[in-house]
């Protein structure tokens, strides 16, 4: 499979379909695995991490889940590429910066991800759309079983599976879901929810992982601790605080409704209004403006089909996709007049809020009257 | 100027170190430095009063030399990459890296999957312990059929466990 064919197929989990899809974009679980007395990638010279890397990539790409592939050396490919890997969530930023004695495969539905020699020598991923932690750790549980009859894995009685970082050994999984949270952070209730999930043992981060800003109101929740606990135990825990996320989300956006709707729609009229008549746009502000229309489509006041169309802006303008899709490299001002250009081109036939399709959930059972324009 | 470590008061130990050829400066309060016990400048190092609580300063306490011998990853290297160098590094430096985990994780023993071949390990094992006890006991009671029979058990098993 060629590169040109992932940038054309948009990956199974980011079209926005999954259960609880309207807070809920994805849920990912990764295993770290290392072989058994061999050095980690970080700690390996090139020599060891190239013999490590044609140990362990022909193993994974025999799996029946790997047919039709796509397999690349980081070295083959662009730092271009490399970046639209990144921005689809489909390597780290840590992989991307890798070159030589490392490399990547995936499957066609980029719902599974394996990158050899990143931190640890294996790190195993699958994405779905939508709150669905427990099925995406059951495929990376059976790719890990299928690799593990081959291959010898680190592993300690008392201390499960060795990696790298002392901060992932035992299961050597973390779980996560990108949650989208405009009402909570419009009624500023994030913060509170932020601390209550860090006091539980869960870490909340930015777009792209670890030291990365929110953006767009998407927040990653994830497991912090990997020692002590089994992964369906993690794994349950962790869908549980998530389910009272989305209902904290959703109890924030009825109020908004009720006790702020001038505010909401206000937001909702600007984020139109600039998106579809701006020039020149970055990507943070394209990312909080479009989360802004996202709430919009959930509360009724875009048509439910045009959910599709902003789910894609979200990804085709960042960064490298602009690039990609423009066969060129651009600098930042040039990308975001590009970027205000195919927003307002995809916003073309999009329709004006209509707040009086609006549907309060509580009260008398009527719906909301909208303020009077 | 206040102190780097409590943050609160003034700051009236200042304390210059070079470490691996880079300068470090800490400012402490009379205080800190009295509990740090920088009065002796000598027997303290400066990187583990910055990192604090760190890693490096747990880690050390076990092996301070110790090198591991599967590849060669000292402690230092531990506190310049909060990484290890090999799955061996654990046992190397377990001493060390055990208050860590515990201050880390939820627990300090692994209660998730366990790969086949661990497991198959742990079971014969587990035979091996059985039939060594059960052998003992036959040599005492001079029950040399039965034990000569559990010898050959154990050959059997130890074969397989070489295999």
């Amino acid at each position: 499979m060629k590169f040109s064919n992932i940038l054309s197929t948009q990956g199974e989990w980011l079209r926005g379909e999954g259960p609880h899809h309207q807070v809920v974009i994805s849920s990912r679980v990764r295993f770290a695995r290392n072989l058994h007395d061999r050095a980690f990638p970080g700690w390996a010279k090139k020599a060891e991490r190239t013999a490590i890397l044609e140990q362990i990539k022909p193993r994974v790409e025999e799996l029946p889940e790997m047919q039709d592939s796509f397999s690349e050396l980081l070295q083959d490919l662009s730092s271009l590429e490399k970046q639209v890997l990144v921005e689809r969530h489909l390597v780290s930023r840590e992989h991307a910066a890798k070159g030589a004695g490392s490399a990547v495969v995936m499957n066609r539905k980029q719902t599974l991800s394996i990158m050899i020699n990143e931190e640890d020598h294996l790190r195993m991923q699958s994405m779905r759309a939508g709150l669905q932690l427990k099925q995406a750790f059951k495929l990376v549980d059976k790719i890990d079983s299928a690799l593990e009859s081959n291959l010898e894995f680190a592993f300690d009685p008392h201390l499960g599976y060795l990696t790298a970082c002392p901060t992932n050994v035992g299961t050597g999984m973390r779980a996560s879901a990108m949650l989208h949270l405009p009402g909570l952070v419009l009624s500023e209730l994030i913060n509170q929810v932020v601390q209550a999930v860090g006091k539980i043992g869960l870490a909340v981060r930015g777009l792209y992982g670890e030291g990365t800003e929110a953006m767009g109101n998407l927040f990653q929740i994830s497991n912090q601790t990997t020692l002590g606990e089994k992964e369906d135990e993690i794994i349950s825990r962790l869908t549980k605080v998530i389910e009272t996320i989305i209902d904290k989300e959703h109890d924030a956006r009825q109020v908004l409704l009720q006790k702020k709707s001038n505010t909401l729609w206000d937001q909702i009229g600007r984020a139109y209004g600039v998106l579809t008549y701006a020039h020149a746009m970055t990507s943070k502000e394209a990312l909080n403006l479009l989360s802004i229309i996202k709430l919009g489509v959930d509360l009724g006041a875009f048509p439910e089909d045009r959910r599709l169309p902003i789910d894609e802006l979200f990804i085709d303008t960042q960064p490298a996709h602009l690039q990609k899709s423009s066969q060129q490299k651009l600098n930042a001002e040039e990308r975001d007049y590009l970027r205000a250009q195919i927003i307002r081109e995809r916003l073309k036939l999009f329709p004006k809020p209509d707040i009086g399709n609006v549907v309060k959930e509580s009260g008398d059972g009527s719906a909301a009257k909208p303020p009077e324009e | 100027m206040l102190c780097d470590v409590c943050k609160c008061n003034d700051a009236t130990v200042f304390l210059t170190q070079i470490v691996e050829g880079k300068m470090q400066k800490v400012n402490l309060c009379d205080a800190c430095s009295k509990e740090k016990g920088v009065q002796d400048p000598t027997g303290f190092a400066l990187a583990d009063l910055l990192l604090g609580i760190g890693a490096a300063e747990e880690i050390e306490k076990g092996a301070a030399t110790q090198k591991c011998p599967v590849c060669g990853f000292t402690q230092a290297d531990f506190k310049k990459t909060g990484r290890l160098g090999c799955s061996t590094c654990y046992a190397t430096f377990a001493e060390g890296l055990g208050s860590l985990l515990k201050a880390m994780h939820k627990g300090t023993e692994h209660v998730g999957k366990v790969p086949e071949h661990a497991q198959r390990a742990a079971q014969l094992n587990d035979r091996m312990r059985t039939l060594n006890e059960n052998l003992k006991k036959a040599v005492a009671e001079e029950n040399y059929e039965t034990a000569a029979s559990l010898r050959d058990q154990i050959k059997q098993l130890e074969s397989d466990l070489a295999s």
